[in-house]
């Protein structure tokens, strides 16, 4: 089946914007970016998009359709009516480049924050040893493609420029988690998430949850069990104290705990 | 020049995927200040796709792996093309470079004693990939982009600034390598994808870490990132590329609905038990076992079933047997009529394997199916067929050091470098290639840097200008094409013209259609500015395409034979004399053509040659070649 459908994108940069509308063909099967390409290859060639795989895995495509935020090569046409407008915004808690394109420039300063894996001390390469069920936890989250549209949903930040500062976001805190879970990663992080990165903004309403592509389940599986753990550790007053002295020397960024 | 941003570093590395990433972390921990230059977003770049895994001789699933079964089974692979060399290094050092990942905080899957867990693959002996689930790539790219981080974070304890001495430019363009007076890698230049600015980067040593060529092919695997610019570069510094004719169809890419055809269908749907079936249902692999192979593949249904939990009494399925030869199959039973409704062969697993194994082993199988086709993998065959998939040929390298011919300064790793994989690539010897090589090249580049001490090449300010001339000419001019229509006829030619099957006349017609792209480029108009144009950025990436398909339709025309991923309707059969000839391609002296030439393949040292028998070597070498053997070659 082909028809014309009525889409409208937002156009405009740094300085302004507004809807745009086009009639455009669509074809049985298609999804959405086939349908932004089509727009670039016959009516308005510097339309700017990001995308690479168009299938899913790399994350680049996100925008927002109708509203919610989506891949744009993931969200086939037949979710919508044939006489429906479908209209295609960039994501909305971050600043504009260029038409569908933001800078996701945040999400890199954060990864930056969050410290590295800290490798078992006196393991081999090639003795490392773990168990699937142990791995399995970690690697639910390692499935994340890095798409942002958790960060982008997420209502802390969504409406709060302010909050930007004080807070990772549901993707890096869940990397965090990630590392905790790490069965052989050897650093204690969960005062850091509290302290530094600011878990406590989160008061899980599972918003990114229901937008992330690949499913993970980022409130219940990571940031609910690293509240969790936070909490013991708090109210542990060995750990506590012992947690003070030693951040007292320490920088903020990825220095390690000597000898962990 | 005002508006032109500069950098000065040691060690540019052109590209994000696995082997610039890994080469960027050899550099740097070798103490050399290293920028990272990609196309597109940190932790986007083609790696992030590979779904089936890294191949690497661990001997976790079957404990009489070895470097040497790993090694035979890349020759064999590669009909005996390949750089025996380079398959050599590779195969003894992908065990210590997927280790290397578990210490920056890789999580593969495990063995029930808690190592890495192992998969079969098309072409290897044994269970010999390391894997998570069908997202490896995502696996490799995310913890090398996180061990980056984790050097910038050393870094910032050091000095407070996490840049210093590793950067990642992502969202910029290379569009040409510089040269000193003495021809050696003076820099580069680029520009923003965002702002549309210039950049120059002096440095002396450059890694091409750029990735394949597969957006000059119709259907495809894959991304628009995928056009062949780092193998254009190296052509125009001077540079040579080898085995340019051997170019990779993957035989199982979707081909339902339309707007998906080309998309991977991950080789672990076979190597986990899934079956071809033409349209009577019939398990056609087994008419397809070539001579070469018949001593290691199964003759029956009960014994390829058999083989997936006895391997040591049972041969392997055809369907395992190589990329190239499973590709030709699958275009021979369509050819003949077999063929879906859309035009594929059935890929099954669903009357194979329980749902909750095929939800457990291929997650994104399923949810790509699912979402893009509204197809159930557990309960539905696939439709498959051939898809452009992966380029053998590139950069004519050093082994050791990946240094590329002739151009001092200039090294390429990855699929962008040739000679590795010979005619054709085993499934996941890519993704150790990355590491391997990406490794020796940041070493190379450090040991080059070492060894030219302050003599440090400059930048010429002429060529600067130049660059940036030819950078902004589409914006001049009126009239011309468009650059997407340019693209899809370019596309559509060597699609159907220099494609899996291949023949004298349609290769003639390949190369003048190309020539008259070629002179239609030159005139292109692209609309708008340079702020995020990506009229603009397909307008630059289009000449590197052009020059680098005239390359495969060159050599392809040129080789008289047929091997891996070279097949003549007009040569159907292998010759023992062109194995020993590689086809180097370099720029002819005047203009923007190619020129090219044969040069004797390297030699297999007496080592190598003798974990081979004689009655295998006959079939892939001249008489000649048998009686010179070395002694101790078992009969
Ligand atoms: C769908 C799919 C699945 C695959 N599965 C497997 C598998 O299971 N196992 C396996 O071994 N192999 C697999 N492969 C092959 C393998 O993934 C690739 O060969 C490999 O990832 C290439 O890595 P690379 O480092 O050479 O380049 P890439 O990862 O492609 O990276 C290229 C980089 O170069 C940059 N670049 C290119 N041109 C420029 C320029 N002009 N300026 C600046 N930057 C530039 C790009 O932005 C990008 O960052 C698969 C391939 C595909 C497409
Ligand atoms: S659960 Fe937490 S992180 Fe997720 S959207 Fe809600 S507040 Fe944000
Ligand atoms: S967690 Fe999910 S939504 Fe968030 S960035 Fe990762 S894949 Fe995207
Ligand atoms: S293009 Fe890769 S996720 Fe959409």
């Amino acid at each position: 089946m082909t028809y014309d459908a009525h889409f409208r994108v937002w156009r405009g940069d740094t300085d302004a914007g507004d809807l745009q509308d086009y009639i455009v063909e669509v074809n049985d099967g298609e999804v959405v970016l086939d349908v932004i390409h089509r727009l670039q290859a016959t009516q308005t060639p510097d339309l700017a998009v990001r995308w690479n795989c168009k299938a899913g895995k790399c994350g680049s495509c996100s925008a927002e359709i109708n509203g919610r935020p989506r891949l744009l090569c993931m969200t086939r046409m037949n979710n919508f009516g044939a006489d429906e407008t479908v209209t295609v915004t960039p994501m909305r808690a971050f600043p504009v480049v260029r038409d569908l394109v933001t800078d996701v420039s945040f999400n890199y300063t954060k990864a930056q924050q969050i410290p590295a894996f800290a490798p078992p001390v006196g393991v081999a390469p090639g003795d490392y040893r773990m168990a699937q069920v142990d791995v399995e936890r970690s690697q639910e989250f390692r499935k994340c493609i890095e798409c942002f549209l958790c960060q982008d949903t997420c209502h802390v930040v969504r409406d709060h420029e302010e909050n930007k500062q004080a807070f990772a976001g549901p993707r890096f805190l869940m990397r965090i988690s990630e590392l905790d879970m790490h069965p052989l990663d050897s650093r204690d992080r969960k005062l850091e998430a509290q302290d530094r990165h600011g878990l406590g903004y989160c008061n899980i309403t599972k918003c990114c949850t229901e937008v992330c592509p690949e499913g993970i389940h980022i409130t219940d599986n990571a940031l609910i069990p690293l509240k969790e753990r936070v909490a013991d550790r708090k109210y542990d007053p060995l750990v506590w104290l012992g947690s003070k002295i030693f951040r007292r020397g320490s920088s903020t960024g990825g220095a390690r705990t000597p000898g962990a | 020049m005002t508006d032109l941003e500069r950098h000065d570093y040691d060690v540019v590395i052109i590209g994000a995927g696995g082997s610039g990433l890994r080469a960027a972390i050899e550099a740097r921990e070798q103490g050399r200040r290293t920028a990272i230059i990609c196309k597109s977003l940190f932790g986007k770049a083609h790696t992030v796709m590979a779904e089936g895994g890294a191949a690497a001789a661990m001997g976790n699933a079957n404990p009489r792996d070895s470097w040497q079964v790993h090694f035979r089974d890349t020759m064999r692979g590669g009909k005996f093309m390949n750089n025996p060399r380079m398959a050599e290094l590779h195969a003894k050092e992908a065990p210590d470079r997927i280790w290397e990942l578990e210490t920056y905080g890789a999580l593969f899957d495990r063995t029930p004693e808690g190592k890495i867990s192992q998969r079969n693959f098309g072409g290897h002996e044994y269970p010999r990939l390391a894997h998570v689930g069908d997202r490896t790539g995502l696996e490799l790219i995310r913890t090398m982009q996180q061990k980056i981080v984790s050097l910038q974070q050393d870094d910032f304890a050091a000095t407070g600034d996490y840049e210093d001495n590793l950067k990642v430019f992502s969202e910029c363009t290379v569009t040409e390598l510089l040269k000193d007076s003495s021809g050696r890698i003076a820099g580069v230049f680029a520009y923003w994808r965002e702002t549309g600015r210039f950049l120059v980067f002096c440095a002396p040593a450059v890694v091409l870490a750029t990735g394949g060529i597969g957006k000059s092919f119709k259907v495809t695997t894959n991304s628009w990132e995928y056009t062949g610019d780092g193998h254009a570069l190296a052509l125009r510094a001077g540079s040579t590329l080898i085995n340019m004719e051997f170019v990779q169809f993957h035989p199982t890419g979707m081909v339902w609905p339309p707007s998906v055809k080309g998309i991977l269908v991950t080789e672990s749907v076979r190597g986990d038990g899934g079956v071809l079936r033409n349209d009577t249902g019939s398990r056609f692999m087994f008419d397809y076992v070539p001579d070469v192979f018949r001593k290691q593949y199964a003759e029956t249904e009960e014994e390829a079933d058999g083989w997936y939990d006895d391997p040591d009494s049972n041969r392997r399925p055809p369907e395992l047997l190589p990329r190239d030869e499973v590709a030709r199959a699958i275009n021979s039973e369509i050819k003949a009529g077999h063929g879906t409704e859309h035009g594929g062969v059935f890929l099954d697993i669903a009357t194979r394997r329980s749902p909750e194994f095929i939800h457990k082993r291929l997650p994104s199988m399923y949810h790509q199916f699912k979402e893009l086709a509204d197809v159930d993998i557990t309960k539905e065959s696939m439709e498959i067929g051939p898809t452009c998939h992966y380029v053998m040929g590139g950069v004519e390298v050093d082994p050791d050091t990946a240094a590329a011919a002739n151009v001092p300064g200039l090294f390429a790793a990855g699929e962008v470098s040739g000679g590795m994989h010979g005619s054709n690539r085993l499934g996941g010897n890519s993704l150790s290639d990355l590491l391997v090589f990406g490794r020796r090249a940041g070493s190379g580049a450090a040991q080059y840097l070492a060894r030219i001490g302050t003599d440090r090449p400059a930048v010429s300010e002429d060529d600067v200008t130049a660059a940036r001339n030819r950078a902004v000419a589409p914006f001049g001019r009126e009239g011309g094409d468009n650059p997407y229509s340019l693209h899809q006829e370019l596309q559509q030619s060597m699609n159907d013209l220099v494609g899996l099957i291949r023949t004298a006349p349609e290769m003639r017609e390949a190369l003048s259609r190309l020539q008259l792209l070629k002179d239609r480029a030159a005139t292109l108009t692209v609309e708008g500015h340079q702020q995020f144009n990506p009229g603009w950025h397909l307008a630059l990436d289009l000449r590197n395409m052009l020059l680098v398909s005239e390359c495969v339709a060159r050599a392809a025309l040129e080789r008289q034979e047929s091997r891996g991923g070279h097949t003549r309707d007009d040569y159907p059969t292998m010759s023992a004399e062109w194995r020993q000839v590689n086809l180097v391609c370099s720029i002819a002296p005047a203009g923007d053509g190619i020129e090219l030439a044969h040069q004797p393949l390297p030699k297999m040292a007496d080592d190598l040659i003798r974990l081979f028998d004689r009655g295998e070597l006959s079939k892939y070498l001249t008489p000649a070649e048998m009686a010179a053997l070395p002694v101790g070659v078992q009969d």
